[in-house]
Formats: structure tokens, C-alpha cells, sequence
């Protein structure tokens, strides 16, 4: 029931513009017929990750209606400690390239290099969370706490939620990695490990923005 | 039946197989039961709504009267709103297209069909949750729009506010995951043949609604988190003594409340564009345009926020652009007003009450447009801001607009919901009560508003020159009321003893009149293939259309070697709205042993929906001799 050749091959006297039988370039799957060869997971995935652009965008827009104009200090150029921050962004930047290597293992069906890789993807991803408690913890007793001032609620809140996103990345990751011991996975699943994959890169371009916006400029 | 099942895989729970039954409505995946769900529920709300409302007119019939406090008034005012807007005309349109979508590409159910239930389930249970702050120590109290900062726990120390921020999030949930849920259905379920520009407009117009939803909701959402945790945790976002601008609330609020406006009119507008071609039998007059100027709108809907806020003192240049864009916005609308006029025009037209539905549109549409131009000038707009005309005019546009459009909408596709036709001369009937009250009602605030009623006020004194207005709008309502319970038995009527239908009322245009009324659970026997706009009219009226006919119900068996697939119903979507649910009332009431135990309920859920799988299995309609 292969789809591509069926498809191209049957040719409809009616069909109005010839050649190229507009909109049959799609492809049967075992849920019925596609209309592009995009899978449905991978364009749901693209779509959230728009519909999220905007919530950060709502975030960090806040974030930056409220910059200096907060009333007491700490203020963010007493506690950002940049070195410690491009530590743990370099972490996450690594993590994403770990995904790639992940995302190819499984496409070339090589298993436990797969799970080697996805493994270091949640790591490097609980260890950019350790960096950001650690970051949370330092600065609430620098005297920073979400209700101190304007800063600290749009900064806690702002990467909060990005260290949310992080964390249900990780999880996900984690319960790919323990499917993988559970049943057989293969190349066929490595849309599912894609469209995480794509999950992740976004999270990790957001905390370059943060990183930028938030912690750079202010020394600049 | 010819069916095979994919290998089962772990579940908790056995998933239910019937088809009908209470299980079968709380477990379905079916676009079609969806889509019936949604749009019961946003009626029972839109019932609602406007029991509040009519408690309203009563108590503004006559100067001085005393007939609710004002604080009850406040509380009727913002749910009003709140119902309307969110709980009963949005979701309207996300029912309708629910239903109609995967028939008019014909697809056999949504792209993801679990992903659709639980969008369903988190708005009904999230509409419910705020409706049970009546009983809870009373209803949000400071409009549907929610100004900051009169949600602040200083101002407001009841649970209303916080029962209006978390119910709008949930909801919220549900209308952006259904939207990205439609969007993947659009662009990737199309039927063999159906390129973007052989689509419907109903179909086009969901899918810029979607996209409009998907960039729209989620600064509602932040705006939503930080009155959540201003009052949950202590954060400052909109505490003016910590040196924070209430004024953000309003910016972040109508960067999606504005695009908001468009996502509940332009599936009014996509109805409309497949009643008035199917009731002049001809093609819709400028497709291409009329897709053009909704793009046109989606886009310049995220650009035109601030003439909400002329009054709140942004400066001269900040209100000299919006007025721009926002006049710019009228000329796409008014390109769609030419385009039904030009489909009428030497038109063979029915005038069924569907069809009068669609004119009522037109011209109600129009003058809440032309109104709409008016408060676009700032100079205009500092005159009649937060006064009756205004109201007048955003009633016009979605009372009038989409209201209207959508009770047109349930005479023209009921034959496919029941196989039953709805009573024709009822419908006329009703249809002369509720334009009739609905003029009756609004027009007048239009006058009250220019002599200076404010809006969201319990009463006003007599002799100013409001009381014959106000008197005028109440008796409306009573007009608009008979229209609605004619309306009602109608429909009720039309269940139990329409006449019967046939599979194509209305000598319809798109797919969906192709399969049988009511559609078969999995909507056509073989897949659609279409080769033109409007293939199956083109099919039926060879004549009509400079396309060779083909029948779209039999041209594309090659298609469904394998079979239809039929997905399997799943508890896992309620069950994770019902946990978030649980998990909101646990953070309004500060308790959070319930919180956490819901939050983990939950992540326990979406863990057991993804091992559960798609599930379900293949039929073979053709080989048992199947339908359509």
C-alpha cells in the first residue's frame, strides 16, 4: 500500500490543472492519507514552539518594562556573577549538541551509543538546573526573594520558567531512555527523540536570549 | 467487520470500545461527538450569559431601582463577559470547526484525537470551576478585563479574582491546544487533490483563527500567572508601591484581547462564506481575496492593541499610529462585505433562515463596523470611552457578528448533526424576535452611550435623558428572549421529530454533504479526493464549474488499502483535566498538600496517555457493504 508510487502513478482524467496533480504529493500512512511528509508529531512540535515564542516573549518583554525600576537593592548588577552563568550556559550549549549525537545514533540504529548520548543530555540538562538552584539559593540570601523586589519577581519568574522547561525536558528525555530498556526502539522512533530534540534546542536558544538580556547587557 | 488491531500496549485501564453510552461521551476521541460536546456546552453557557445579562437590563430598566446591589451587579457584568467572550462564542466556533473541519478536507477525525478531548475537557471543566465561585463567596467582581490593579489581593481579597485567573488559564490550555490541534489537521489531513486554494473558506478561516490563537493566548497566559502569583506568592507585578506599571496588564491583556476579537469573528466569517454561496448557488464571489484580507487581518489583528488604551495617556504618536492601523484593519473587513454581496448578486437565492441569518450578519456586521471606525479616532474615543456606546458597539460586532452568524449556522448544518431538518417557519419566527430584540436592545446604547452613560454601572438617576433608552434596551430583551426559547424548541423539536433530511439538505457545495447525516463514525466510506473548489458541487452541476466532474465519494479507494483507521478511546484526557482542576482549587484555598498530590496526579497522567498510544483499529467500511 505504498503510498508515494501509488499515488504518483494514479491519474485522475479530470483532474483540472495537469501536470502534477496538485495536492497528491502527500503519503498514505497507517492513519490514513497525509497531505504533506511532514509527520503530524513534528509539525505539532513546530507549532508549540511558536505558541511558546510568544510566552517568552511576554516574559522577557515584563522583564524589560521593569528593568531599573526597581526600588530596593540587591539590584542585578550587585549579584550576577557572569562567570558562573557562562559556565552553565556553556553546559546547556553542550547539551544540545549531545541531542544531535543522540538523534543520530538513533537514526543509524545504534543503540547503546543512543542511549550514551541521551543520558548525557539529561546530565548536562540536571546539571545547568544545579548551576540555576545554586544561582536561586546565592542570591535569595544575597536578600533577593520573589516578593523583595520588582527584580526578583520578573527575574525568578522569567527563568523559572525556563528552568521548568529545562526540567520537563529532562523528564522526558529520562522516560525516553527508560522506554528504550523497556521495549525495542529503533530508527522508526527516532521522530519521537526528533521532535524532543527540537523541544530542547528551542529551550536552549531561549536561555541564550535570557543570557543576553538579562545578565550581559547589564554590564554593558 | 473487516478490522485489525495494533498491538496492544501497557494501559492502566481497559479502554472503553462502546459507541454509545455515558463512558463512550467522557472517553471519545471523535471529532464529531467533540464537536457536539463543545458546542452544547458553549450554548449552555451562552444560557448563562444571558440570564446574566437580562438580570442586568431588569436592573436598569427604570432610573434608582434597586433590583441587585452593586456588588452583585459587578459580579453579573464580569461574568457576562468573561462567559461570553471565552466560555460560550470562542468556543462556538472551535465546536463548529471541530465538527466540520476534518468532514469539509475530508479527513476522518483530527490529527490528534486525544490531544482534542482533552482541549474539550479543560475548557468545559474550567468554565464550571469559575461558575462554582457563586457558591464559593462570590464571582470576580472587576470586568471581564480585569484591569490590574483591581485584582490586586488589597483591592479584591476574595477568591473571584482568583477563581477568573485560574479558570481563563485552564480554558486557555484547552483553546491553544485544540488550535495548534487544528492547525496540524489543516495543513497535513487535506483530502488527495485539495490544495490550500481549493479548500473551504470555513477551513481557511480556522486555520488563521488557530494561528491567530496560537500567538494571541499566550501573553494572556503570563498576564494570567502574574495576577496568580501577585496574589498566591507575593510577587509585585502589579504592586504600584513596589514601583510596578497596572499599565502593563493592559498592554499584555489586549496584545491578546484584540486578536481575540478576530479569532471569535473570522469563523463567523468563514460560515458565512459557505451559507451565502450554498444559498445563491454560486461560487463564493473573490475566494482569493476574501483569503487574502483574512490573512491581511490575522496580521494586523497583533497591531492594533493600544486603541483599547487611547485614554490611558500613551501620548499623541503611540494613539496617531493604532488609529492608523486600526483603520487600515476596517479595509480588509469591509473587501469581506463585498465579497458576500457580490456572491448574492444575480445569485438563484433560497431564502432559507440560514440565509436570512447571513443578511442579519451583513447589516448588524456593518454598523458595529462603521461604529467601530468611530472609536478608532482617539479624538472620538476620548469621548465615548467606557460609556454605552461602546458597548453597543462590541455587541454589534460579536452579538450581531458572530451570534448571529452562528444561530444561522445551526440551521444550516443541524440536517448533519441529526439528519433532521430544523422547522423552517419556526426558524423564521425566531429569527424576526431575536434581529428584531437584538436592534431593539443595542441600538439605543448607542445613543445613551453618546449622552454619557458609563458602562459597568448598578444604576443612574432619573432625568438626564437616560430613562427612555434604557427602558427601550430592557423591553429588547424580552423580544430577543422569545426569539431564543422559539429558537430552543426549534431545536429540541427538530431532535425528536424533524423531518428526516437526506445526506444533502441543500444541494451543498463541500464534502461534508458528500457522506450520510448524520456522518458514520468514520465519516466517509473511502477517502474524498477532490480536484477542484467546490468539487462536489462541481460533480453534481457539471454544467456550473469549467471542471471535469469527478465523485469525490468513490474516486479515491486506492487510498484506504489498509483501511480506515478508527483511534481508541481513552480516559487519560479527562483525567488530566480533571487533576488540573483539583490542583487550581488546591492553590486558590492555599492548600497545598492537595497542589502537589494534583500535580504529580497529573504528570501520572500525561505519562499514561503517552504509553497508551494511539491505539484502536482498521475498518473496511466497503466490505461489509458499508454506507455512503
Amino acid at each position: 500500500m505504498s503510498s508515494a508510487a501509488n499515488v504518483a502513478a494514479h491519474t485522475h482524467p479530470a483532474t483540472q490543472d495537469q501536470p502534477g496533480q496538485p495536492g497528491t504529493r502527500g503519503m498514505l500512512t497507517a492513519h490514513g492519507w497525509r497531505s504533506t511528509r511532514l509527520p503530524d508529531v513534528k509539525l505539532l512540535m513546530w507549532v508549540f514552539l511558536a505558541s511558546d515564542c510568544m510566552m517568552f516573549g511576554a516574559l522577557i518583554g515584563t522583564y524589560l518594562a521593569y528593568h531599573n525600576r526597581s526600588l530596593v537593592p540587591p539590584f542585578p548588577i550587585d549579584v550576577f556573577d557572569i562567570p558562573l552563568t557562562t559556565v552553565s550556559s556553556f553546559v546547556l550549549l553542550v547539551s544540545s549538541f549531545l541531542m544531535v549525537l543522540a538523534l543520530h545514533s538513533l537514526r543509524i540504529d545504534d543503540i547503546p551509543k543512543f542511549r550514551l548520548w541521551t543520558f548525557g543530555v539529561a546530565l548536562f540538562g540536571s546539571i545547568f538546573l544545579g548551576f540555576q538552584v545554586y544561582e536561586f539559593v546565592h542570591f535569595v540570601n544575597a536578600g533577593l526573594s520573589i516578593h523583595h523586589s520588582l527584580f526578583g519577581t520578573t527575574f525568578f519568574i522569567l527563568t523559572g520558567t525556563h528552568g521548568i522547561h529545562v526540567a520537563v525536558g529532562v523528564l522526558w528525555l529520562l522516560a525516553f531512555l527508560v522506554q528504550s530498556y523497556v521495549r525495542p526502539i529503533s530508527s522508526k522512533d527516532a521522530v519521537y527523540l526528533e521532535i524532543a530534540g527540537l523541544y530542547w534546542h528551542f529551550v536552549d536558544i531561549v536561555w541564550i536570549v535570557i543570557f543576553t538580556v538579562v545578565y550581559l547587557v547589564e554590564f554593558v | 467487520m473487516a478490522s485489525s488491531t495494533t498491538a496492544p500496549q501497557a494501559s492502566l485501564f481497559v479502554r472503553p470500545n462502546r459507541r454509545t453510552g455515558l463512558v463512550s461521551w467522557l472517553t471519545t476521541v471523535d471529532h464529531k461527538k467533540l464537536g457536539i460536546l463543545y458546542i452544547l456546552s458553549s450554548f449552555a453557557f451562552l444560557g448563562l450569559a444571558s440570564v446574566e445579562a437580562f438580570i442586568m437590563r431588569l436592573q436598569l430598566m427604570q432610573p434608582g431601582q434597586q433590583l441587585v446591589s452593586p456588588d452583585v451587579f459587578n459580579q453579573l457584568f464580569t461574568m457576562h463577559g468573561v462567559t461570553m467572550v471565552f466560555l460560550a462564542i470562542m468556543p462556538m466556533g472551535i465546536g463548529f470547526a471541530n465538527y466540520f473541519v476534518p468532514l469539509l478536507i475530508g479527513a476522518r477525525d483530527l490529527a490528534f484525537p486525544r490531544l482534542n478531548a482533552f482541549g474539550y475537557w479543560v475548557y468545559a471543566l474550567g468554565g464550571l470551576m469559575i461558575y462554582t465561585s457563586f457558591f464559593l463567596g462570590g464571582a470576580p467582581d472587576m470586568g471581564w478585563t480585569g484591569y490590574a490593579p483591581l485584582t490586586s489581593l488589597s483591592a479584591n481579597p476574595g477568591h473571584g479574582v482568583d477563581f477568573y485567573a485560574f479558570g481563563l488559564f485552564i480554558s486557555g490550555i484547552g483553546t491553544t491546544v485544540t488550535a495548534m490541534n487544528l492547525i496540524v489537521t489543516i495543513v497535513n489531513m487535506r483530502a488527495p487533490g485539495m490544495t490550500f486554494m481549493r479548500m473551504p473558506v470555513f477551513v481557511w478561516m480556522m486555520i488563521i483563527t488557530s494561528f491567530m490563537i496560537i500567538f494571541a493566548f499566550p501573553p494572556l497566559t503570563i498576564a494570567l500567572v502574574q495576577i496568580i502569583t501577585d496574589r498566591t506568592f507575593g510577587t509585585l507585578f502589579y504592586v504600584p508601591e513596589a514601583g510596578a506599571l497596572p499599565i502593563l496588564w493592559q498592554h499584555l491583556f489586549w496584545i491578546f484581547g484584540h486578536p481575540e476579537v478576530y479569532i471569535i469573528i473570522l469563523p463567523a466569517f468563514g460560515m458565512i462564506s459557505e451559507m451565502v454561496p450554498t444559498f445563491s448557488r454560486k461560487p463564493l464571489f473573490g475566494y482569493p481575496v476574501m483569503i487574502l484580507a483574512s490573512i491581511l487581518i490575522a496580521f494586523m489583528g497583533f497591531a492594533v492593541w493600544t486603541h483599547h488604551m487611547f485614554t490611558t495617556g500613551l501620548g499623541p504618536v503611540v494613539n496617531t499610529a493604532f488609529s492608523l492601523t486600526s483603520f487600515i484593519i476596517g479595509i480588509p473587513t469591509g473587501v469581506k462585505i463585498f465579497n458576500w454581496l457580490g456572491t448574492l448578486w444575480g445569485g438563484n437565492i433560497r431564502f432559507t433562515t440560514s440565509l436570512l441569518y447571513c443578511l442579519a450578519f451583513i447589516v448588524t456586521f456593518t454598523l458595529g463596523g462603521i461604529t467601530g471606525i468611530m472609536v478608532a479616532m482617539p479624538t472620538f474615543d476620548a469621548q465615548v470611552h467606557d460609556t454605552y456606546f461602546v458597548v453597543a458597539h462590541f455587541h454589534y460586532v460579536m452579538g450581531g457578528g458572530a451570534l448571529l452568524t452562528f444561530l444561522g449556522a445551526v440551521y444550516y448544518w443541524f440536517p448533519k448533526f441529526t439528519g433532521r431538518l430544523l422547522d423552517e417557519r419556526m426558524g423564521k419566527a425566531g429569527f424576526v424576535f431575536i434581529v428584531l430584540g437584538f436592534h431593539t436592545i443595542f441600538f439605543p446604547q448607542h445613543l445613551a452611550g453618546l449622552m454619557g452613560m458609563p458602562r459597568r454601572i448598578q444604576t443612574y438617576p432619573a432625568g438626564i435623558g437616560l430613562e427612555l433608552w434604557n427602558f427601550m434596551s430592557t423591553f429588547g430583551t424580552f423580544i430577543m428572549g422569545v426569539g431564543l426559547v422559539i429558537f430552543l424548541i426549534n431545536v429540541i423539536h427538530g431532535f425528536r421529530a424533524g423531518k428526516p433530511a437526506g445526506n444533502d439538505p441543500w444541494d451543498g457545495r463541500t464534502l461534508e454533504w458528500a457522506t450520510s447525516s448524520p456522518p458514520p463514525y468514520y465519516n466517509f466510506a473511502t477517502q474524498p479526493v477532490v480536484n477542484s473548489l467546490d468539487a462536489y458541487w462541481a460533480y453534481k452541476h457539471p454544467e456550473t464549474l469549467n471542471v471535469e466532474p469527478i465523485d469525490p465519494r468513490t474516486e479515491g479507494r486506492e487510498y484506504d488499502a489498509g483501511g480506515i483507521h478508527i483511534p481508541g478511546q481513552s480516559w487519560w484526557p479527562i483525567l488530566a483535566s480533571s487533576a488540573i482542576i483539583v490542583g487550581s482549587y488546591g492553590l486558590i484555598y492555599d492548600n497545598w498538600i492537595l497542589a502537589i498530590i494534583s500535580g504529580f496526579v497529573f504528570i501520572f497522567t500525561i505519562f499514561g496517555w503517552a504509553f497508551e498510544g494511539v491505539g484502536g483499529h482498521h475498518v473496511n467500511p466497503e466490505l461489509e457493504g458499508g454506507a455512503a
